[in-house]
């Protein structure tokens, strides 16, 4: 199939699609980290986790309006003020929801998901009745869109880096709160045994709190950097929910080392699947080869050992 | 003996009184008396008639129906304010479909049975008219269809006011053939049926043309990533792709096109597609998609009288930053062209109008004038639209002739 093409557009071709792995790999990493955290370390299903990427969503697109009306000059740096407000507000809806739904749901994990959804729909037509039914599209600064140059048949598209170097930080940034802050390790002591880490002094209650509330928070980034590559509708983060729980599932669901893994093998697959075979048709394989895996590792890629 | 007797004079006597008030609950009743315009029993009265619409409000195809919805109630309205239909004032009951097609059928059977509406302009996908078809059939309603689709189809009691798909497409491919000189094409969509056939239409048309099709995908509905197909955009070098993607996904295309390097205003290759209406800017954002060409029967731009009242009715009544779309000024037509059908019935039964349908004429539509055909589908005209930074689109090009809706296209399947 290949006969066609000269070699230098081959190796074009390659990198071109191994870059387009890479920046899927991004993407399916900043969708399953809030969902990790929340997910892995709490246990609780949240179905509502594309709501509130699709709130970070609607905060950006918000900021935007804002700084095109009253603050034009600003308006290239307009993106880095939308995550953090986006981050800001679904941290502090998380920590809310937290407080008056989930903590008298955490003895019945199961009745998380029923809940969850059922705020996702609320959340949905809260969205419809707020913006419309329609979708918003959310302008960015000319920088942000565009590719740049590599060689004549290489271009590198600049939002794909822009999301990888954001994957980049917020994963180091939650390496660093899980494993090398106090925080985390009192995150990690509830998860690991609750009546001991109690026992011991940890405001379990703070703790997963501000648990939820930063994965959600995180979930809120990861919709604003969405909008660089995806829509903004009241509905759009139902596109997001499935690939998110397939990835988390996949890699092990109380290990972010697995979620990472699960993520990198899931894009390499998919994108080398997309190239030679039809769209559709690698989505079949992907999720054949991922539920085959998960009927013979059935705790996923990677699982932590705990006692129960 | 005396005893059988007493109950005998009891039991008439109870006939008697409860006959009496059936009798003048009859003769007051106005269904009887509007027998000569409605002889199956409708909801119509003296000053009255009821229709349905009948779309979804909440759900993922909310984003698309809200559009339709005010054009047909926006329509209605018009209607009223000039009289009615037969001197009746229509009263609309709408239904949500919540983009869910079991619960369209069931909406659709409450309408038909519970209201009995005389008309029903809705339906959206094509899911969901293959949902109420067997529903309008079975009890012989009149269902107005306002989006272009894949055709393959034809009921009695479906009037398809929206493009059918060889009048959307042949004319596309023929005029970048031949004012673009394109020669390979890559055909995308999203998958499901309407993007299959559609591409299925285009693929023999271009073959017939002697050129060539250098390549064919589909993305799962809802899909976000499009890099490796533009890869292979790129590897193939089409001089046209010809894109029918649609809704979350058309949003993420664009943008990932644009952030691919494609410049479409540069047109190599040229981006051509059905699937994005004005409506679908709004999400897209004009920037991430000027220098596209779109086919389809009407845009905001067209400039004509009819349209320039149309509009700006629509904006006066919905609001400034509105737009309008294909689907949108199709929508509007439902109830004129049931009114339309009903004068010349003279009567709001379902069969008459259907006999009167064919060959109606609208020549205050938005597009411009359209007629209907024998097989329910409209006369209409196809126009190449260019997609500018504000949203709009500028009309380059539009068919000199009405295009003949031909559903089932023979040598195209």
């Amino acid at each position: 199939m290949f006969a066609e093409y000269s070699a230098s557009e081959l190796t074009a071709i390659f990198a071109m699609q191994g870059f387009a792995g890479l920046i899927l790999f991004s993407v399916l990493v900043l969708m399953a980290l809030g969902l990790a955290i929340i997910f892995g370390q709490m246990g609780v299903i949240n179905m509502a986790h594309g709501e509130f990427m699709i709130l970070g969503a609607y905060i950006t697109y918000l900021t935007s309006n804002v700084f095109a009306e009253y603050l034009p000059s600003l308006f290239v740096g307009y993106f880095f003020v939308a995550m953090i407000l986006a981050f800001g507000v679904t941290f502090l809806l998380g920590m809310a929801v937290e407080w008056g739904l989930i903590r008298f749901l955490y003895k019945r994990p199961l009745d998380t998901l029923l809940a969850t959804w059922g705020l996702s729909l609320i959340l949905q037509q809260l969205y419809r009745t707020i913006f419309g039914a329609r979708e918003v599209g959310v302008s960015l600064p000319d920088w942000m869109m565009g590719s740049y140059a590599l060689t004549d048949i290489i271009e590198v598209p600049i939002n794909g880096i822009f999301v990888m170097i954001l994957t980049l930080v917020i994963a180091l940034g939650v390496y660093w709160l899980m494993y090398k802050s106090g925080w985390g390790r009192q995150v990690r002591a509830v998860v690991q045994n609750r009546p001991m880490a109690s026992a011991v002094g940890i405001n379990t209650e703070k703790v997963d709190r501000v648990t939820f509330g930063l994965g959600c928070g995180i979930a809120g980034i990861a919709g604003s950097a969405f909008t660089m590559i995806g829509s903004t509708g009241p509905t759009s983060g139902q596109l997001y929910i499935v690939d998110t729980f397939l990835v988390v599932v996949f890699g092990g669901a109380q290990s972010l080392l697995g979620t990472i893994a699960s993520a990198f093998s899931i894009s390499q697959a998919q994108s080398t699947m997309e190239f030679f075979l039809s769209g559709s048709m690698a989505k079949v394989l992907t999720l054949l080869f991922v539920v085959g895996i998960l009927m013979l590792r059935p705790q996923g890629l990677f699982a932590m050992k705990i006692r129960h | 003996m005396k005893i059988r007797s007493g109950i005998k004079t009891k039991v008439t006597g109870l006939l008697k009184k409860l006959a009496l008030p059936l009798a003048i609950s009859l003769a007051a009743n106005p269904l009887a008396q509007a027998d000569e315009v409605n002889s199956t029993g409708l909801a119509v009265t003296e000053d009255t008639v009821k229709v349905g619409i009948l779309h979804s409000v909440t759900g993922t195809m909310a984003i698309s129906e809200t559009g339709s919805v005010q054009a047909e109630k926006l329509a209605i309205e018009q209607i009223n304010a000039m009289g009615g239909v037969l001197g009746r004032k229509i009263e609309y009951v709408q239904e949500d479909g919540a983009s869910d097609w079991p619960t369209f059928a069931e909406k659709s059977k409450k309408l038909l049975v519970n209201d009995k509406v005389a008309a029903v302009f809705g339906c959206w996908t094509s899911a969901s008219r293959k949902a109420v078809l067997p529903v309008f059939e079975q009890y012989n309603g009149m269902l107005y269809y306002p989006t272009f689709y894949e055709g393959l189809e034809q009921s009695p009691n479906v009037i398809y006011t929206g493009q059918e798909a060889t009048q959307q497409i042949l004319a596309g491919i023929d005029w970048v053939v031949k004012n673009k000189g394109a020669k390979k094409f890559f055909l995308l969509g999203s998958d499901y049926i309407w993007p299959r056939t559609s591409n299925k239409i285009a693929r023999k048309h271009i073959q017939k043309l002697g050129l060539k099709v250098v390549g064919e995908e589909y993305y799962p509905l809802g899909h976000t990533q499009f890099n490796s197909v533009i890869n292979k955009i790129k590897l193939k070098k089409p001089d046209v792709i010809y894109a029918i993607v649609v809704g979350g996904s058309n949003v993420a295309f664009y943008k990932q096109l644009k952030a691919a390097g494609i410049d479409m205003t540069k047109e190599k290759p040229l981006v051509l597609t059905i699937s994005v209406t004005e409506d679908e800017i709004l999400g897209i954002g004009g920037e991430n998609i000027e220098g596209a060409y779109a086919a389809m029967k009407y845009f905001q731009s067209i400039e004509n009288q009819n349209n320039e009242s149309f509009v700006s009715a629509f904006k006066k009544r919905w609001g400034d930053d509105i737009v309008i779309g294909d689907v949108t000024q199709a929508a509007y037509l439902g109830p004129w062209l049931w009114k339309a059908a009903v004068e010349k019935a003279g009567s709001f039964d379902i069969d008459k109008v259907r006999a009167a349908s064919p060959g109606i004429e609208l020549t205050t539509a938005p597009e411009g004038y359209v007629r209907i055909h024998e097989n329910h589908h409209l006369w209409s005209k196809t126009r190449i639209g260019h997609a500018q930074a504000d949203g709009q689109y500028d009309i380059v090009y539009e068919t000199k002739e009405l295009m003949e809706p031909n559903p089932f296209p023979k040598g195209y399947q």
